[in-house]
Protein backbone atom coordinates (compact mmCIF):
# COMPACT_ATOMS: atom_id res chain seq x y z
CA UNK A 1 0.00 0.00 0.00
CA UNK A 2 2.78 2.36 0.97
CA UNK A 3 4.59 1.68 -2.30
CA UNK A 4 1.36 2.53 -4.20
CA UNK A 5 1.36 5.97 -2.61
CA UNK A 6 5.02 6.41 -3.37
CA UNK A 7 4.48 5.47 -7.01
CA UNK A 8 1.74 8.05 -7.28
CA UNK A 9 3.86 10.76 -5.69
CA UNK A 10 6.80 9.98 -7.96
CA UNK A 11 4.48 9.90 -10.98
CA UNK A 12 3.49 13.49 -10.25
CA UNK A 13 6.96 14.82 -9.30
CA UNK A 14 8.55 13.26 -12.34
CA UNK A 15 6.28 15.28 -14.58
CA UNK A 16 6.41 18.52 -12.59
CA UNK A 17 9.07 18.92 -9.89
CA UNK A 18 7.85 22.40 -8.99
CA UNK A 19 4.70 21.16 -7.28
CA UNK A 20 5.10 21.36 -3.52
CA UNK A 21 4.13 18.67 -1.05
CA UNK A 22 0.85 20.43 -0.21
CA UNK A 23 -0.20 20.57 -3.84
CA UNK A 24 0.76 16.96 -4.45
CA UNK A 25 -1.14 15.92 -1.33
CA UNK A 26 -4.24 17.76 -2.59
CA UNK A 27 -3.99 16.07 -6.00
CA UNK A 28 -3.78 12.62 -4.44
CA UNK A 29 -6.18 13.20 -1.56
CA UNK A 30 -3.40 12.62 1.00
CA UNK A 31 -2.32 14.37 4.16
CA UNK A 32 0.16 17.19 3.43
CA UNK A 33 2.45 16.32 6.37
CA UNK A 34 2.54 12.65 5.42
CA UNK A 35 3.27 13.47 1.79
CA UNK A 36 6.14 15.78 2.74
CA UNK A 37 7.76 13.15 4.95
CA UNK A 38 7.32 10.50 2.26
CA UNK A 39 9.11 12.76 -0.23
CA UNK A 40 11.94 13.40 2.25
CA UNK A 41 12.28 9.66 2.83
CA UNK A 42 12.49 8.99 -0.90
CA UNK A 43 15.16 11.67 -1.27
CA UNK A 44 17.17 10.01 1.52
CA UNK A 45 16.79 6.56 0.00
CA UNK A 46 17.99 7.83 -3.36
CA UNK A 47 14.66 7.14 -5.08
CA UNK A 48 14.28 10.81 -5.89
CA UNK A 49 17.77 11.79 -7.06
CA UNK A 50 17.32 15.44 -7.95
CA UNK A 51 15.11 18.17 -9.32
CA UNK A 52 16.40 19.52 -12.60
CA UNK A 53 15.17 21.88 -15.25
CA UNK A 54 14.66 20.29 -18.64
CA UNK A 55 16.39 22.44 -21.26
CA UNK A 56 16.28 22.42 -25.02
CA UNK A 57 19.80 23.70 -25.75
CA UNK A 58 19.10 23.65 -29.47
CA UNK A 59 16.98 26.75 -28.94
CA UNK A 60 19.88 28.67 -27.43
CA UNK A 61 22.92 29.99 -29.32
CA UNK A 62 24.97 27.18 -27.81
CA UNK A 63 26.45 25.20 -30.70
CA UNK A 64 27.84 22.26 -28.78
CA UNK A 65 26.78 18.76 -29.76
CA UNK A 66 25.91 15.44 -28.18
CA UNK A 67 27.50 12.09 -28.89
CA UNK A 68 26.50 8.51 -28.24
CA UNK A 69 29.42 6.11 -27.99
CA UNK A 70 29.10 2.34 -28.24
CA UNK A 71 31.74 0.56 -26.24
CA UNK A 72 32.86 -3.06 -26.35
CA UNK A 73 34.85 -4.16 -23.32
CA UNK A 74 36.37 -7.26 -21.73
CA UNK A 75 34.70 -7.85 -18.37
CA UNK A 76 37.07 -8.21 -15.43
CA UNK A 77 37.28 -11.28 -13.25
CA UNK A 78 35.53 -10.74 -9.93
CA UNK A 79 33.66 -7.50 -10.50
CA UNK A 80 32.44 -7.89 -14.08
CA UNK A 81 31.47 -4.58 -15.63
CA UNK A 82 31.15 -2.45 -12.51
CA UNK A 83 34.78 -1.48 -12.13
CA UNK A 84 35.00 -0.49 -15.81
CA UNK A 85 31.78 1.45 -15.52
CA UNK A 86 33.20 3.41 -12.62
CA UNK A 87 36.28 4.32 -14.61
CA UNK A 88 33.97 5.82 -17.20
CA UNK A 89 31.21 7.50 -15.23
CA UNK A 90 33.61 9.34 -12.97
CA UNK A 91 34.40 11.66 -15.88
CA UNK A 92 32.19 14.73 -15.51
CA UNK A 93 31.67 14.99 -19.28
CA UNK A 94 29.74 11.69 -19.23
CA UNK A 95 26.05 12.56 -19.12
CA UNK A 96 24.73 8.99 -19.04
CA UNK A 97 26.18 5.51 -18.95
CA UNK A 98 24.23 2.32 -19.54
CA UNK A 99 25.23 -1.33 -19.62
CA UNK A 100 23.49 -2.86 -22.62
CA UNK A 101 22.37 -6.22 -23.87
CA UNK A 102 23.04 -6.97 -27.53
CA UNK A 103 25.91 -6.19 -29.87
CA UNK A 104 28.00 -4.05 -27.54
CA UNK A 105 28.41 -3.48 -23.81
CA UNK A 106 28.18 0.19 -22.81
CA UNK A 107 26.36 3.22 -24.14
CA UNK A 108 28.18 6.41 -23.16
CA UNK A 109 26.38 9.69 -23.77
CA UNK A 110 28.28 12.95 -23.90
CA UNK A 111 26.20 16.09 -23.87
CA UNK A 112 27.10 19.61 -24.88
CA UNK A 113 30.65 19.14 -26.05
CA UNK A 114 32.58 20.37 -29.07
CA UNK A 115 33.76 18.00 -31.77
CA UNK A 116 37.31 18.45 -30.47
CA UNK A 117 36.33 17.61 -26.91
CA UNK A 118 34.52 14.48 -28.04
CA UNK A 119 37.48 13.35 -30.13
CA UNK A 120 39.85 13.95 -27.25
CA UNK A 121 37.62 12.16 -24.77
CA UNK A 122 37.25 9.07 -26.97
CA UNK A 123 40.87 8.78 -27.99
CA UNK A 124 42.67 9.77 -24.81
CA UNK A 125 40.23 8.74 -22.10
CA UNK A 126 37.97 5.92 -23.30
CA UNK A 127 40.09 4.05 -25.82
CA UNK A 128 43.06 3.85 -23.48
CA UNK A 129 41.19 1.96 -20.77
CA UNK A 130 42.74 -1.53 -20.77
CA UNK A 131 39.46 -3.42 -20.98
CA UNK A 132 38.03 -1.40 -23.87
CA UNK A 133 38.15 -3.39 -27.09
CA UNK A 134 36.49 -0.94 -29.46
CA UNK A 135 34.49 2.29 -29.64
CA UNK A 136 31.97 3.59 -32.18
CA UNK A 137 31.02 7.25 -31.88
CA UNK A 138 27.70 8.59 -33.18
CA UNK A 139 26.82 12.26 -33.29
CA UNK A 140 23.25 13.39 -32.52
CA UNK A 141 21.96 15.44 -35.43
CA UNK A 142 18.46 16.39 -34.28
CA UNK A 143 16.76 15.82 -30.95
CA UNK A 144 13.09 15.24 -31.75
CA UNK A 145 11.97 14.14 -28.34
CA UNK A 146 13.58 13.85 -24.93
CA UNK A 147 12.18 13.01 -21.50
CA UNK A 148 8.79 12.38 -23.07
CA UNK A 149 8.66 15.90 -24.48
CA UNK A 150 8.59 16.73 -28.16
CA UNK A 151 11.14 19.38 -29.16
CA UNK A 152 9.80 20.06 -32.57
CA UNK A 153 6.53 21.83 -32.04
CA UNK A 154 5.43 23.20 -28.68
CA UNK A 155 1.98 22.00 -27.79
CA UNK A 156 -0.63 24.68 -28.26
CA UNK A 157 -4.18 24.71 -26.91
CA UNK A 158 -6.30 24.79 -30.03
CA UNK A 159 -9.65 24.61 -28.27
CA UNK A 160 -12.09 27.49 -28.30
CA UNK A 161 -12.15 29.60 -25.13
CA UNK A 162 -15.65 28.59 -24.12
CA UNK A 163 -17.62 25.58 -25.37
CA UNK A 164 -20.66 23.66 -24.08
CA UNK B 1 -40.06 40.36 -47.92
CA UNK B 2 -42.07 38.37 -45.43
CA UNK B 3 -40.50 36.47 -42.58
CA UNK B 4 -39.85 32.93 -43.69
CA UNK B 5 -38.38 31.58 -40.47
CA UNK B 6 -40.56 29.09 -38.63
CA UNK B 7 -41.91 29.94 -35.22
CA UNK B 8 -40.51 26.78 -33.68
CA UNK B 9 -36.90 27.88 -34.02
CA UNK B 10 -37.70 31.43 -32.93
CA UNK B 11 -38.90 30.11 -29.58
CA UNK B 12 -35.44 28.76 -28.89
CA UNK B 13 -33.09 31.10 -27.06
CA UNK B 14 -29.49 31.32 -28.23
CA UNK B 15 -26.99 29.52 -26.03
CA UNK B 16 -25.98 31.49 -22.94
CA UNK B 17 -22.40 30.38 -23.40
CA UNK B 18 -22.13 32.28 -26.64
CA UNK B 19 -22.34 35.71 -25.00
CA UNK B 20 -19.50 35.01 -22.64
CA UNK B 21 -17.46 33.51 -25.42
CA UNK B 22 -17.73 36.73 -27.40
CA UNK B 23 -16.39 38.77 -24.48
CA UNK B 24 -13.66 36.26 -23.63
CA UNK B 25 -12.57 36.17 -27.24
CA UNK B 26 -11.71 39.87 -27.11
CA UNK B 27 -9.33 39.49 -24.17
CA UNK B 28 -5.79 38.46 -24.99
CA UNK B 29 -4.07 35.97 -22.63
CA UNK B 30 -7.33 35.00 -21.02
CA UNK B 31 -7.09 31.93 -18.81
CA UNK B 32 -10.05 29.88 -19.85
CA UNK B 33 -11.64 27.21 -17.71
CA UNK B 34 -14.66 27.34 -19.96
CA UNK B 35 -14.02 24.45 -22.25
CA UNK B 36 -16.14 21.30 -22.34
CA UNK B 37 -13.66 19.08 -24.12
CA UNK B 38 -10.56 17.13 -23.08
CA UNK B 39 -7.19 18.87 -23.18
CA UNK B 40 -5.47 15.66 -24.29
CA UNK B 41 -4.68 14.93 -27.90
CA UNK B 42 -6.44 11.96 -29.45
CA UNK B 43 -4.14 8.98 -28.70
CA UNK B 44 -1.61 8.53 -31.50
CA UNK B 45 -2.64 4.97 -32.37
CA UNK B 46 -6.15 6.26 -33.02
CA UNK B 47 -4.95 9.13 -35.20
CA UNK B 48 -2.60 6.75 -36.99
CA UNK B 49 -5.56 4.49 -37.79
CA UNK B 50 -7.43 7.48 -39.23
CA UNK B 51 -4.44 8.38 -41.39
CA UNK B 52 -4.19 4.77 -42.56
CA UNK B 53 -7.88 4.76 -43.49
CA UNK B 54 -7.29 7.85 -45.63
CA UNK B 55 -4.21 6.30 -47.25
CA UNK B 56 -6.20 3.20 -48.08
CA UNK B 57 -8.88 5.34 -49.69
CA UNK B 58 -11.56 4.42 -47.16
CA UNK B 59 -13.49 7.51 -48.02
CA UNK B 60 -16.88 6.13 -49.04
CA UNK B 61 -20.14 5.96 -47.09
CA UNK B 62 -20.44 3.16 -44.60
CA UNK B 63 -23.71 1.33 -44.03
CA UNK B 64 -26.33 3.64 -42.51
CA UNK B 65 -26.00 2.24 -39.05
CA UNK B 66 -22.20 2.39 -39.20
CA UNK B 67 -19.21 0.22 -39.96
CA UNK B 68 -20.11 -3.36 -38.93
CA UNK B 69 -16.79 -3.92 -37.14
CA UNK B 70 -17.22 -0.69 -35.19
CA UNK B 71 -20.74 -1.67 -34.13
CA UNK B 72 -19.38 -5.02 -33.02
CA UNK B 73 -16.64 -3.36 -30.99
CA UNK B 74 -19.16 -0.98 -29.45
CA UNK B 75 -21.40 -3.85 -28.36
CA UNK B 76 -18.43 -5.85 -27.03
CA UNK B 77 -17.25 -2.83 -25.11
CA UNK B 78 -20.63 -2.12 -23.54
CA UNK B 79 -20.94 -5.77 -22.57
CA UNK B 80 -17.47 -5.86 -21.07
CA UNK B 81 -17.80 -2.60 -19.16
CA UNK B 82 -21.45 -2.37 -18.17
CA UNK B 83 -22.65 -5.96 -18.56
CA UNK B 84 -25.22 -5.02 -21.20
CA UNK B 85 -25.91 -7.16 -24.24
CA UNK B 86 -26.91 -5.48 -27.52
CA UNK B 87 -27.10 -7.02 -30.99
CA UNK B 88 -24.71 -5.11 -33.22
CA UNK B 89 -26.87 -5.91 -36.26
CA UNK B 90 -30.06 -4.19 -35.29
CA UNK B 91 -29.65 -2.47 -31.92
CA UNK B 92 -26.79 -0.08 -32.60
CA UNK B 93 -26.28 3.05 -34.68
CA UNK B 94 -23.10 5.08 -35.07
CA UNK B 95 -23.93 8.79 -34.99
CA UNK B 96 -22.30 12.16 -35.45
CA UNK B 97 -21.32 12.64 -31.85
CA UNK B 98 -23.58 11.95 -28.89
CA UNK B 99 -25.45 15.09 -29.99
CA UNK B 100 -27.00 13.48 -33.05
CA UNK B 101 -27.93 10.44 -30.99
CA UNK B 102 -29.84 12.69 -28.57
CA UNK B 103 -31.63 14.35 -31.46
CA UNK B 104 -32.72 11.17 -33.23
CA UNK B 105 -33.75 9.54 -29.95
CA UNK B 106 -36.01 12.50 -29.14
CA UNK B 107 -37.38 12.70 -32.66
CA UNK B 108 -38.18 8.99 -32.67
CA UNK B 109 -40.20 9.30 -29.46
CA UNK B 110 -41.92 12.67 -29.46
CA UNK B 111 -45.38 13.35 -30.83
CA UNK B 112 -46.36 17.03 -30.69
CA UNK B 113 -47.25 17.91 -27.10
CA UNK B 114 -45.44 14.96 -25.51
CA UNK B 115 -43.59 15.91 -22.39
CA UNK B 116 -39.95 15.06 -21.81
CA UNK B 117 -38.78 15.38 -18.23
CA UNK B 118 -35.12 16.05 -17.56
CA UNK B 119 -33.02 17.22 -14.64
CA UNK B 120 -31.56 20.72 -14.71
CA UNK B 121 -28.84 22.07 -14.73
CA UNK B 122 -28.02 20.06 -17.83
CA UNK B 123 -26.26 20.07 -21.16
CA UNK B 124 -27.37 23.03 -23.27
CA UNK B 125 -28.84 21.00 -26.14
CA UNK B 126 -31.60 19.07 -24.39
CA UNK B 127 -34.26 21.74 -24.21
CA UNK B 128 -33.74 23.02 -27.80
CA UNK B 129 -33.77 19.47 -29.19
CA UNK B 130 -37.05 18.73 -27.39
CA UNK B 131 -38.56 21.95 -28.75
CA UNK B 132 -37.38 21.15 -32.29
CA UNK B 133 -39.42 17.94 -32.10
CA UNK B 134 -42.47 19.88 -30.90
CA UNK B 135 -42.14 18.26 -27.51
CA UNK B 136 -42.72 20.01 -24.21
CA UNK B 137 -39.59 20.37 -22.07
CA UNK B 138 -40.29 19.72 -18.39
CA UNK B 139 -37.16 20.53 -16.40
CA UNK B 140 -36.72 19.09 -12.92
CA UNK B 141 -34.76 21.53 -10.80
CA UNK B 142 -31.94 19.94 -8.87
CA UNK B 143 -29.64 21.44 -6.31
CA UNK B 144 -26.46 20.81 -4.36
CA UNK B 145 -28.44 19.50 -1.35
CA UNK B 146 -28.99 16.22 -3.21
CA UNK B 147 -25.59 16.55 -4.91
CA UNK B 148 -27.52 17.21 -8.12
CA UNK B 149 -28.76 13.63 -8.18
CA UNK B 150 -32.28 13.01 -9.43
CA UNK B 151 -34.54 11.77 -6.63
CA UNK B 152 -37.63 9.58 -7.15
CA UNK B 153 -39.79 12.19 -5.36
CA UNK B 154 -38.77 14.96 -7.73
CA UNK B 155 -39.24 12.71 -10.75
CA UNK B 156 -42.66 11.60 -9.52
CA UNK B 157 -43.81 15.20 -9.16
CA UNK B 158 -42.77 16.03 -12.74
CA UNK B 159 -44.49 13.10 -14.44
CA UNK B 160 -47.96 13.65 -15.96
CA UNK B 161 -50.14 11.66 -18.35
CA UNK B 162 -48.35 13.32 -21.23
CA UNK B 163 -44.87 12.30 -20.15
CA UNK B 164 -43.17 10.23 -22.83
CA UNK B 165 -39.65 9.94 -21.53
CA UNK B 166 -37.08 10.87 -18.94
CA UNK B 167 -33.83 12.26 -20.33
CA UNK B 168 -30.88 11.93 -17.97
CA UNK B 169 -27.14 12.38 -18.22
CA UNK B 170 -24.82 11.05 -15.53
CA UNK B 171 -21.95 11.74 -14.96
CA UNK B 172 -23.29 15.22 -15.52
CA UNK B 173 -22.21 18.21 -17.51
CA UNK B 174 -22.20 20.86 -15.93
CA UNK B 175 -22.37 19.64 -12.33
CA UNK B 176 -20.01 16.64 -12.33
CA UNK B 177 -22.68 14.74 -10.36
CA UNK B 178 -23.01 10.98 -10.63
CA UNK B 179 -25.82 8.54 -9.86
CA UNK B 180 -24.95 5.33 -8.06
CA UNK B 181 -26.74 2.01 -8.28
CA UNK B 182 -29.08 2.72 -5.31
CA UNK B 183 -30.07 6.07 -6.83
CA UNK B 184 -30.78 4.52 -10.21
CA UNK B 185 -32.78 1.65 -8.76
CA UNK B 186 -35.24 4.11 -7.24
CA UNK B 187 -35.54 6.08 -10.46
CA UNK B 188 -36.04 2.89 -12.47
CA UNK B 189 -38.92 1.89 -10.21
CA UNK B 190 -40.76 5.15 -10.92
CA UNK B 191 -40.04 4.89 -14.65
CA UNK B 192 -41.43 1.35 -14.88
CA UNK B 193 -44.50 2.17 -12.81
CA UNK B 194 -45.40 5.11 -15.05
CA UNK B 195 -44.46 3.19 -18.19
CA UNK B 196 -42.24 5.86 -19.71
CA UNK B 197 -39.00 5.64 -21.71
CA UNK B 198 -35.53 6.72 -20.66
CA UNK B 199 -32.95 8.41 -22.84
CA UNK B 200 -29.68 8.03 -20.98
CA UNK B 201 -26.81 10.18 -22.23
CA UNK B 202 -23.74 8.52 -20.73
CA UNK B 203 -21.09 10.38 -22.69
CA UNK B 204 -18.96 10.87 -19.54
CA UNK B 205 -19.29 7.27 -18.37
CA UNK B 206 -15.54 6.61 -18.47
CA UNK B 207 -14.86 9.60 -16.25
CA UNK B 208 -16.35 8.36 -13.01
CA UNK B 209 -14.07 8.65 -9.98
CA UNK B 210 -16.05 6.82 -7.33
CA UNK B 211 -16.13 3.26 -8.56
CA UNK B 212 -17.18 2.09 -12.01
CA UNK B 213 -20.04 3.80 -13.84
CA UNK B 214 -23.46 2.15 -13.63
CA UNK B 215 -25.99 2.50 -16.45
CA UNK B 216 -29.70 2.82 -15.79
CA UNK B 217 -30.17 0.25 -18.60
CA UNK B 218 -28.64 -2.20 -16.16
CA UNK B 219 -31.57 -1.99 -13.71
CA UNK B 220 -34.12 -4.82 -13.91
CA UNK B 221 -36.57 -4.39 -16.77
CA UNK B 222 -34.90 -1.21 -17.94
CA UNK B 223 -32.94 -2.15 -21.03
CA UNK B 224 -36.18 -2.61 -22.99
CA UNK B 225 -37.21 0.97 -22.20
CA UNK B 226 -33.85 2.70 -22.44
CA UNK B 227 -32.08 4.41 -25.30
CA UNK B 228 -28.43 4.40 -24.30
CA UNK B 229 -26.21 7.12 -25.73
CA UNK B 230 -22.46 7.31 -25.59
CA UNK B 231 -19.55 8.37 -27.76
CA UNK B 232 -15.86 8.82 -28.27
CA UNK B 233 -15.41 12.54 -27.59
CA UNK B 234 -14.82 12.54 -23.85
CA UNK B 235 -13.44 9.05 -23.21
CA UNK B 236 -10.87 9.08 -26.00
CA UNK B 237 -10.37 12.84 -26.47
CA UNK B 238 -11.97 12.68 -29.93
CA UNK B 239 -14.33 15.67 -29.94
CA UNK B 240 -13.46 16.88 -33.43
CA UNK B 241 -13.91 13.44 -34.97
CA UNK B 242 -17.65 13.82 -34.31
CA UNK B 243 -18.50 10.27 -33.40
CA UNK B 244 -20.99 8.79 -30.98
CA UNK B 245 -23.52 6.01 -30.86
CA UNK B 246 -26.93 4.96 -29.60
CA UNK B 247 -28.04 1.53 -28.42
CA UNK B 248 -31.68 0.59 -28.09
CA UNK B 249 -34.04 -2.37 -28.46
CA UNK B 250 -34.48 -3.32 -32.12
CA UNK B 251 -38.11 -2.13 -32.39
CA UNK B 252 -37.02 1.37 -31.32
CA UNK B 253 -33.69 1.42 -33.14
CA UNK B 254 -35.56 0.70 -36.37
CA UNK B 255 -37.14 4.15 -36.22
CA UNK B 256 -34.11 6.03 -34.97
CA UNK B 257 -32.20 4.54 -37.87
CA UNK B 258 -34.84 5.82 -40.26
CA UNK B 259 -34.22 9.40 -39.12
CA UNK B 260 -30.45 8.95 -39.17
CA UNK B 261 -30.64 7.40 -42.62
CA UNK B 262 -32.53 10.27 -44.20
CA UNK B 263 -30.98 13.16 -42.30
CA UNK B 264 -27.37 12.04 -42.02
CA UNK B 265 -26.80 8.99 -44.26
CA UNK B 266 -23.84 7.72 -42.25
CA UNK B 267 -21.23 8.95 -39.77
CA UNK B 268 -17.80 10.02 -41.07
CA UNK B 269 -15.98 6.94 -42.41
CA UNK B 270 -12.43 7.89 -41.40
CA UNK B 271 -13.57 8.60 -37.85
CA UNK B 272 -15.26 5.21 -37.69
CA UNK B 273 -12.09 3.35 -38.64
CA UNK B 274 -10.12 5.32 -36.06
CA UNK B 275 -12.75 4.58 -33.41
CA UNK B 276 -12.30 0.83 -33.89
CA UNK B 277 -8.71 1.26 -32.74
CA UNK B 278 -9.85 3.40 -29.80
CA UNK B 279 -12.17 0.66 -28.56
CA UNK B 280 -9.71 -2.18 -29.15
CA UNK B 281 -6.59 -0.62 -27.66
CA UNK B 282 -7.75 2.44 -25.75
CA UNK B 283 -8.19 1.17 -22.19
CA UNK B 284 -4.73 2.33 -21.18
CA UNK B 285 -5.32 5.79 -22.67
CA UNK B 286 -8.52 6.17 -20.68
CA UNK B 287 -6.75 5.09 -17.51
CA UNK B 288 -4.00 7.70 -17.90
CA UNK B 289 -6.40 10.55 -18.69
CA UNK B 290 -8.81 9.60 -15.93
CA UNK B 291 -6.05 9.53 -13.33
CA UNK B 292 -4.94 12.95 -14.42
CA UNK B 293 -8.49 14.41 -14.29
CA UNK B 294 -8.98 12.93 -10.87
CA UNK B 295 -5.82 14.62 -9.55
CA UNK B 296 -6.96 17.97 -10.90
CA UNK B 297 -10.44 17.46 -9.47
CA UNK B 298 -9.00 16.94 -5.99
CA UNK B 299 -6.68 19.88 -6.47
CA UNK B 300 -9.61 22.20 -7.26
CA UNK B 301 -11.70 20.92 -4.36
CA UNK B 302 -8.79 21.71 -2.03
CA UNK B 303 -8.43 25.16 -3.58
CA UNK B 304 -12.16 25.85 -2.98
CA UNK B 305 -11.86 24.68 0.62
CA UNK B 306 -8.99 27.11 1.11
CA UNK B 307 -10.87 30.06 -0.36
CA UNK B 308 -14.03 29.05 1.47
CA UNK B 309 -16.11 28.59 -1.66
CA UNK B 310 -18.81 25.98 -1.04
CA UNK B 311 -18.81 23.14 -3.53
CA UNK B 312 -20.33 19.65 -3.26
CA UNK B 313 -17.83 16.99 -4.23
CA UNK B 314 -18.44 15.95 -7.83
CA UNK B 315 -17.36 12.45 -8.79
CA UNK B 316 -17.71 12.53 -12.54
CA UNK B 317 -16.97 14.23 -15.87
CA UNK B 318 -14.40 17.05 -15.71
CA UNK B 319 -16.39 19.83 -14.10
CA UNK B 320 -16.79 21.33 -10.67
CA UNK B 321 -19.81 23.46 -9.88
CA UNK B 322 -19.04 25.76 -6.94
CA UNK B 323 -21.74 27.84 -5.23
CA UNK B 324 -21.29 31.60 -5.70
CA UNK B 325 -24.60 32.72 -4.18
CA UNK B 326 -22.92 34.44 -1.19
CA UNK B 327 -21.87 37.33 -3.45
CA UNK B 328 -25.42 38.32 -4.32
CA UNK B 329 -24.72 38.36 -8.04
CA UNK B 330 -26.24 36.37 -10.85
CA UNK B 331 -23.89 33.75 -12.24
CA UNK B 332 -23.55 35.73 -15.43
CA UNK B 333 -22.64 38.90 -13.51
CA UNK B 334 -20.11 36.92 -11.52
CA UNK B 335 -18.51 35.42 -14.63
CA UNK B 336 -18.38 38.74 -16.45
CA UNK B 337 -16.81 40.46 -13.43
CA UNK B 338 -14.28 37.65 -12.99
CA UNK B 339 -13.37 37.85 -16.65
CA UNK B 340 -12.87 41.59 -16.48
CA UNK B 341 -11.01 41.67 -13.17
CA UNK B 342 -8.80 38.62 -13.50
CA UNK B 343 -8.98 37.48 -17.14
CA UNK B 344 -10.38 34.12 -16.11
CA UNK B 345 -13.24 32.63 -18.11
CA UNK B 346 -15.67 30.24 -16.45
CA UNK B 347 -19.23 29.48 -17.51
CA UNK B 348 -22.29 30.87 -15.68
CA UNK B 349 -24.44 28.13 -14.19
CA UNK B 350 -27.54 29.77 -15.66
CA UNK B 351 -26.39 28.67 -19.12
CA UNK B 352 -27.44 25.17 -18.07
CA UNK B 353 -30.86 26.07 -16.69
CA UNK B 354 -32.20 28.79 -14.41
CA UNK B 355 -31.66 26.72 -11.28
CA UNK B 356 -27.95 26.72 -12.03
CA UNK B 357 -27.76 30.46 -11.37
CA UNK B 358 -26.23 30.02 -7.90
CA UNK B 359 -23.24 28.30 -9.47
CA UNK B 360 -20.49 28.57 -12.05
CA UNK B 361 -19.07 25.71 -14.07
CA UNK B 362 -15.33 25.27 -13.94
CA UNK B 363 -13.75 22.76 -16.27
CA UNK B 364 -10.61 20.95 -15.21
CA UNK B 365 -9.68 19.81 -18.68
CA UNK B 366 -6.57 21.94 -18.19
CA UNK B 367 -3.02 21.40 -16.98
CA UNK B 368 -2.29 21.71 -13.26
CA UNK B 369 -0.15 24.74 -14.11
CA UNK B 370 -3.12 26.52 -15.64
CA UNK B 371 -5.42 25.48 -12.81
CA UNK B 372 -2.91 26.72 -10.21
CA UNK B 373 -2.75 30.17 -11.75
CA UNK B 374 -6.51 30.29 -12.27
CA UNK B 375 -7.21 29.36 -8.64
CA UNK B 376 -4.81 32.05 -7.45
CA UNK B 377 -6.75 34.60 -9.46
CA UNK B 378 -10.16 33.26 -8.47
CA UNK B 379 -9.10 33.30 -4.81
CA UNK B 380 -8.02 36.93 -5.09
CA UNK B 381 -11.27 37.85 -6.86
CA UNK B 382 -13.42 36.13 -4.25
CA UNK B 383 -11.47 37.83 -1.46
CA UNK B 384 -11.98 41.25 -3.02
CA UNK B 385 -15.70 40.65 -3.41
CA UNK B 386 -15.95 39.72 0.26
CA UNK B 387 -14.07 42.81 1.39
CA UNK B 388 -16.02 45.15 -0.86
CA UNK B 389 -18.74 47.04 1.03
CA UNK B 390 -22.19 45.76 0.11
CA UNK B 391 -24.36 48.20 -1.84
Amino acid sequence: MESEIRKKIIGIIERDARLNAGEIAAMLGLDAEETASEIRAMEKEGIICGYHAFVNWDKTDDDKISALIELKVTPQRGNGFDRIAEKIYQYPEVESLYLMSGGYDFTVILKRATMKEIAAFVSSKLAVIDEVQSTATHIVLVRYKDHGTSFIEPRRDMRMVVTP
Amino acid sequence: MKDFICSRIKKIKPSGIRRLFDIANEIPDVISLGVGEPDFDTPWHVREEGIYALQKGRTFYTSNSGLPELREEICKNVKRKYGLYYDSNNEAVVTIGGSEAIDIALRALIDPGDEIVYPEPCFVSYQPCILLSDGVPVPIELNAETEFRLTPEKLERAITEKTKALLISYPSNPTGAIMEREDLEKIAEVVRRHDIMVISDEIYSELSYKGPHVSIANMPGMQERTILINGFSKAYAMTGWRLGYALAPAHIMEYMLKIHQFAIMSAPTVSQYAAVSALRDGDKDIEVMKESYDQRRRFLMEAFREMGLPCFEPYGAFYVFPDISEFGMSSEEFCTALLKAENVAVVPGSAFGECGDRHVRISYAYSIDTLKEAMKRLGRFVQELRERPRQ
